[in-house]
């Protein structure tokens, strides 16, 4: 099941690949379907989850051989923290590729392959059990996500591909090594038995064998630097407004919705539980560069002038605040930070989605061209306004349960970070109402909006299932919260033995 | 009733959805039919509820709709409650609200926004009923939310003009601020209670007490008062009011006088129980009491007939929280009930004087109002009245309970603060009065050349002949608030709401200690003639002797007085000038030097730099002939071989 | 007679130092190209100078090295292909086989 959502992407690939010849109408109908075919088992996976196990999912796990001699082997499944991500990635893929029907013009066809392998990409990271398999998803993703802002961007866009490649890469070969020493540790003490990449046994080996301190804070760092880099965690974070800003909205909504959440996913299911102590070390660290980057994300909003730009900012921002909650290391300030990653995605995605609408109307990113608004695309207006209380944490909306469980953990773990954090919030409310009121409300001042025209159906199409899915997620929360808190559970579990053990 | 709690709040965001989703394809009467039909049948079945919770046994209507939020042993139901306090809110909110409902039908008739309009009036209600019928702070929090939404919304109905969008934000933001203490309080809730429901933080506040936790205690309180300044319009959080008054009028009655602002007041009523624990009170009470004035000495300069209006609504929120900080919580949400009726009414008069000149608002271009509009004028003077607390009216006996707790409780400073503000609200409510309805009719007299108004759209001035009364849409709600202004002070709220407190023995509202009402007449005397020597003072200075304020003002601490309070004193500059530039400065210099020079041109340039030094050092070897390479292979394969072999042996 | 382990791995390193001798002092592309081979082939020697002395260590798999033997056949024919190729298109680009005037990758 997990394998065949991971893989369809890549068969809808090889499809595309056989009706090259054909018209570009088929190649996105085909890319759509393949796409759309990934979400229906991707929601179709929902409903095999049980909801009470805790930890991985033995009845959705797979596993087969693949290199033996090294002990690597593909070995797939899913817990709660990742069942939503995986489902998320399924989920805004085809609303990619619908986002980008008639925005994108040139190089049709690898477009689509480039989107298609990405989500395969995406989805292997989060479901991968396997740490060599788990790399070599990280970086397959790495590609075309390049290739996306580096040929469908806008203006600058060699400089921010060359900028997103390079920050990531830096990291991921410093993970890369830490995997390599971490295999060594494992090798050691597994010693009659062969070795192995597979996460489960790591986490037995590292609970019974666990590494020194000194080790554990040179790897935790050499992880980190690879997730704090993609969260992206101040001051990691210049690549993103850069990659953002240039990147066609298709690259924007993944780069946000998805790219982004690998980072906090890869410090929750690998860096903190591999190096207990170490994380907890750094944890005060990690928690001040959250909360710097929560406020000076936030600050930095306030005087931008590109709107794709403040929403990139406003994803430092509230990346910070899961940051802040996975850190709490309690329940709820973990299980906010699953939630926020979800929340995170599917607002900011529709953010982003909004504003590509208003970039394929009039080719401009900046502020000051638009104003009154509202009056031209009233239905614009409605689903930006219902995007901004999303994304500004508003009860009944689905940022709000994430927010509250994340300050609310943040708290019980430290009351000060919480109120420094919690200052965040203000400034949210005030950046994005700012953005609105320049946007949407006032006099209608630029005579080239004059021809404005609202959101056809299309876009509607995609744009509803999400702001649907704002409400649906601001109300019945617990559907989410009570599959994600027994893996969570799970997690703190074994956290809290490996932490105390010495 | 139990299973059909939820359908109070849910009724108004049908009507909601109905309006705001359709209403533009609908043909008018339908939106009207769907807009009022929400609010009323909510208003029926609070009027059943509170019958229900009123008579018989007294017991409290609870319903539970299972979570909306949960992890672990948090949990947040949705659960709802109709005890006294909250029945008599949920009366006075749906009461209240449809009579607005219907005057807007005839307020907004000409708007092309209509069915926007009524769906956030609908979806306001449904998020205040919320509000009150929460049994949790954190769904009391989501109608908070709610209401503080549907606020900014409808201060900026009329969008095109910026100023409005920009009150809107200004409301929210201020608002945020306070949610700012309020989140923080609630998550000190939990951690110190492990639970949201306000019966457990009322019996578990007072079992706290004991153990001598009262820092904790003490911060909740402090932290939840900052929620409700900030909704609730006081020191120093009350600057987003007087703007907000940029919305429709119906909206400032409705939202920004008869209930929203009110829910402050309403929390602190609601967790009465935790506040005397907590020991805030005396803070409230003193905020309570210099908002009373401060918004008073303001009202007493301004011009525009809605400003006067905000102003005096800050004052009595003043009052109410400082009934509230001398522990008198039943006679604060006395206050609030018929605060409600005058003020909505006071509101729904103004707007109908805006409506018939066409949108003017300013007083200077009013005047002689009395024989065009008799009607309109005799209503807004039983709201006058019953602001002023004249004798007999709603507002004479509710500001006297609250004087009279505070000299009670040992407050005599707070009480000569409340005694002083009395009589400044007779007298501006009567300056406004008489520069509205008496004199001459001065809007002529300004040459008629037209200007915008704040839907940005060009008006005339209106010539006196054609000023008309408004619709009876519009004057019937106003009749039935002016009669509930004469004699909403005979309810005996507080008696109501401490009978149920002793019932029930829920340590609910009323938790104050009632003493022998001896002093309650020379209080009555007093309250009444405070009203009267502000009443008479308003007609000598504007009516009997107008040359009195034109010297007064020519003194200099009359001008100078004058000048402060003309200009709010400077409250807001100084606010925008300490706060809200050095932050937008902050940030572009942080934006600047941190991420632009710091981080992109040092740090992440600096690396750039290195690794092309580094390069163009190496390139030399990079010959590209292929001898020079195998000749480097062969050179390196040797050398480690070399090495390796030197270690093994 | 048997020929001792130590004697066929001398004979190989023999005849890899002449292959590496090649590759180092040629010019001509194409003597490269053959050095190269006598190199993979001096590998090849020494592993199946090694796949017979395993058939005495019982503890040890004798295929192994026989396999690779086949392996490096196969990767030498693949690469000789490519090479020659290569070689062919550089020939027609620059009229010469002389690997010292070729630097187009020079940094």
């Amino acid at each position: 099941m997990i394998s065949i959502i991971t893989f369809l992407p890549v068969a809808t690939v090889l499809a595309l690949l056989l009706v090259s010849r054909g018209s570009e109408r088929a190649v996105r109908f085909i890319a759509l379907f393949g796409s759309l075919a990934t979400l229906g088992f991707a929601l179709a996976l929902l409903f095999s989850f049980s909801p009470e196990t805790r930890g991985f999912q033995p009845q959705l796990t797979e596993q087969w051989r693949w290199i033996q001699s090294l002990g690597v082997s593909y070995k797939v499944g899913l817990d709660g923290i990742s069942l939503f991500l995986v489902v998320l990635a399924a989920l805004l893929t085809p609303i990619a590729i619908l986002s980008s029907w008639t925005s994108v013009q040139k190089r049709i066809l690898e477009f689509h392959i480039a989107i298609l392998l990405l989500e395969t990409g995406m989805i292997g990271v989060f479901v991968a059990m396997d740490l060599v398999l788990f790399y070599v998803f990280w970086e397959v993703m790495l590609i075309p996500m390049y290739l996306l802002i580096g040929i469908w961007g806008s203006g600058n866009r060699i400089y921010a591909a060359v900028k997103f490649f390079l920050y990531t890469v830096a990291g991921s070969l410093l993970m890369f090594l830490a995997i390599l020493y971490l295999h060594g540790h494992v090798a050691r003490h597994l010693a009659p038995l062969p070795a192995t990449f597979d996460l489960e046994v790591i986490y037995t080996v590292l609970k019974a064998h666990p590494l020194g301190s000194g080790e554990q804070l040179a790897l935790f760092l050499a992880f980190a630097a690879s997730f704090a880099v993609k969260v992206p965690l101040f001051p990691f974070h210049t690549w993103l407004p850069d990659a953002h800003t240039e990147a066609p909205t298709a690259g924007s909504v993944i780069l946000a919705g998805v790219l982004l959440k690998m980072g906090t996913y890869g410090f929750l299911r690998f860096a903190i539980p591999f190096f207990p102590l170490a994380s907890l070390e750094a944890a005060p660290w990690i928690c001040a560069l959250a909360i710097v980057g929560i406020i000076f994300g936030a600050c930095m909003c306030l005087v931008q002038e590109d709107m794709k730009r403040l929403v990139a900012y406003s994803s430092v921002s509230h990346l910070g605040f899961v940051m802040l909650g996975i850190f709490a290391f309690n329940l709820r300030g973990i299980s906010g930070g699953v939630v926020q990653m979800i929340n995170h995605g599917i607002s900011t995605g529709a953010l982003f989605l909004l504003i590509g609408a208003m970039y394929e109307r009039r080719h401009t990113r900046m502020i000051v061209e638009y104003g009154g608004v509202a009056a031209l695309a009233p239905r614009f207006a409605v689903i930006f306004f219902i995007t901004t209380f999303s994304s500004i944490g508003l009860p009944f909306l689905n940022g709000f349960v994430g927010e509250f469980l994340i300050l609310q953990g943040a708290f019980e773990a430290n009351r000060t970070q919480a109120v420094l954090a919690t200052s965040g919030v203000v400034l949210g409310a005030v950046y994005m109402l700012v953005l609105c009121r320049r946007l949407l409300l006032g006099p209608m001042s630029n005579p080239e909006n004059d021809h404005l025209t609202d959101l056809n159906r299309r876009e509607l199409g995609f744009l509803i299932p999400l702001v649907l899915l704002m409400v649906a997620l601001g109300i019945f929360s617990p559907w989410l919260t009570d599959r994600v808190t027994p893996s969570v559970e799970h997690w703190l579990d074994r956290w809290a033995q490996v932490s105390s053990s010495r | 009733m139990e299973s059909a709690l939820i359908l109070i709040p849910i009724l108004p965001f049908l009507g909601f959805l109905i309006n705001g989703l359709l209403g533009h394809k609908m043909p008018r009467r339908a939106v009207s039919f769907f807009a009022c039909a929400g609010p009323a049948a909510a208003a029926i079945l609070s009027l059943l509820a509170f019958q229900q919770v009123a008579g018989g046994e007294g017991k409290a209507i609870v319903q539970s709709l299972g979570d909306w939020i949960r992890a672990g042993s948090l949990h947040v139901p949705f659960g709802l409650k109709v005890d006294h306090l909250s029945g008599v809110m949920l009366l006075v909110i749906t009461g209240v609200g449809t009579l607005i409902h219907v005057y807007s039908l005839g307020y907004m008739r000409d708007d092309p926004g209509y069915p926007r309009f009524f769906a956030y009036l609908n979806l306001f209600m449904a998020a205040m009923l919320v509000l009150v019928l929460a049994n949790n702070i954190v769904l009391l929090f989501l109608g908070w939310e709610g209401v503080g939404l549907c606020s900014y919304l409808l201060i900026g109905f009329w969008y095109k003009d910026l100023s409005n969008a920009r009150a809107g934000m200004k409301a929210f933001v201020v608002n945020r601020v306070g949610d700012f203490g309020f989140v923080l309080g609630v998550f000190l809730i939990f951690v110190t209670f492990g639970t949201f429901e306000f019966d457990a933080l009322n019996a578990g506040a007072a079992a706290k007490v004991t153990v001598s936790d009262s820092s904790t205690l003490w911060w909740i309180g402090i932290l939840l008062f900052v929620g409700a300044t900030g909704k609730s319009a006081q020191i120093p959080l009350y600057v987003w009011l007087p703007d907000a008054m940029a919305g429709p009028t119906p909206v400032s009655a409705l939202i920004h006088a008869a209930t929203m602002v009110t829910s402050g007041i309403y929390l602190l009523a609601r967790l009465s129980g935790l506040f005397v624990a907590s020991g805030v009170l005396p803070i409230v009470a003193t905020i309570g009491a210099l908002t009373a004035l401060l918004g008073a000495l303001i009202a007493l300069t301004q011009t525009d007939i809605k400003k006067v209006l905000a102003y005096s609504t800050v004052s009595q929120l003043g009052y109410m929280f400082l009934g509230a900080g001398v522990g008198a919580f039943g006679v604060a949400v006395f206050h609030l009930v018929t605060h409600a009726f005058f003020k909505a009414l006071l509101f729904l008069a103004a707007g109908a004087v805006i409506h018939s000149l066409h949108h003017e608002q300013d007083m200077r271009k009013m005047g002689g109002l009395l024989r065009k509009l008799p009607i309109t004028a005799t209503v807004f003077l039983v709201g006058a009245l019953a602001l002023s607390g004249f004798p007999l009216t709603a507002g004479f006996f509710s500001k006297d309970e609250i004087l009279h707790e505070t000299l009670h409780g040992g407050h005599a400073l707070l009480y000569a603060v409340g005694f002083v503000t009395a009589i400044l609200t007779a007298f501006y409510t009567f300056r406004q009065f008489c520069m509205v309805f008496l004199g001459e009719y001065r809007g002529s007299a300004h040459e008629g050349h037209g200007h915008h108004d704040t839907r940005g759209a060009l008006v005339h001035h209106a010539d006196s002949s054609e000023i008309r009364e408004s619709p009876w849409v519009m004057l019937g709600p106003l009749v039935i608030l002016g009669l509930l202004s004469l004699g909403g002070g005979f309810l005996d709220v507080p008696g109501f709401l401490l009978g149920a407190a002793h019932e029930t023995q829920a340590a609910g509202v009323g938790t104050e200690a009632h003493g022998p009402d001896t002093g309650k007449l020379t209080g009555w005397i007093l309250g009444g003639s405070a009203a009267i020597v502000g009443i008479l003072a308003a007609f000598t200075a504007f009516q009997w002797s107008p040359g009195l304020v034109t010297r007064l003002q020519g003194t200099t601490p009359g001008k100078i007085f004058a000048r402060l309070s003309y200009n709010k004193f400077y409250v807001d500059e100084a606010y925008d000038l300490l706060l809200v530039r050095p932050f937008s400065a902050v940030s572009l210099i942080l934006f600047y030097l941190i991420d632009r020079a710091l981080i992109d041109c040092v740090l992440v340039g600096g690396t750039g730099f290195f690794v092309r030094l580094t390069g163009s050092a190496l390139r030399r070897i990079q010959t590209g002939r292929i001898p020079t390479y195998t000749v480097l292979l062969v050179a390196g394969v040797v050398g480690l071989l070399t090495i390796f072999l030197w270690a093994a042996g | 007679m048997t020929l001792s382990l130590s004697f066929c791995l001398h004979l190989s390193a023999a005849i890899f130092s002449i292959g590496v001798y090649g590759v180092l002092t040629r010019s001509n592309l194409i003597v490269i190209l053959m050095s190269l081979e006598i190199m993979l082939n001096a590998v090849n020697l020494s592993l199946v100078a090694f796949g017979r002395a395993f058939l005495t260590d019982l503890t040890r798999d004798p295929s192994g090295p026989q396999v690779f033997v086949i392996m490096v056949l196969a990767v030498a024919a693949a690469e000789a292909a490519v090479g020659l190729s290569i070689l062919l298109a550089v020939y027609r680009k620059w009229r010469t086989t002389n690997a010292g005037e070729i630097d187009l990758l020079k940094g």
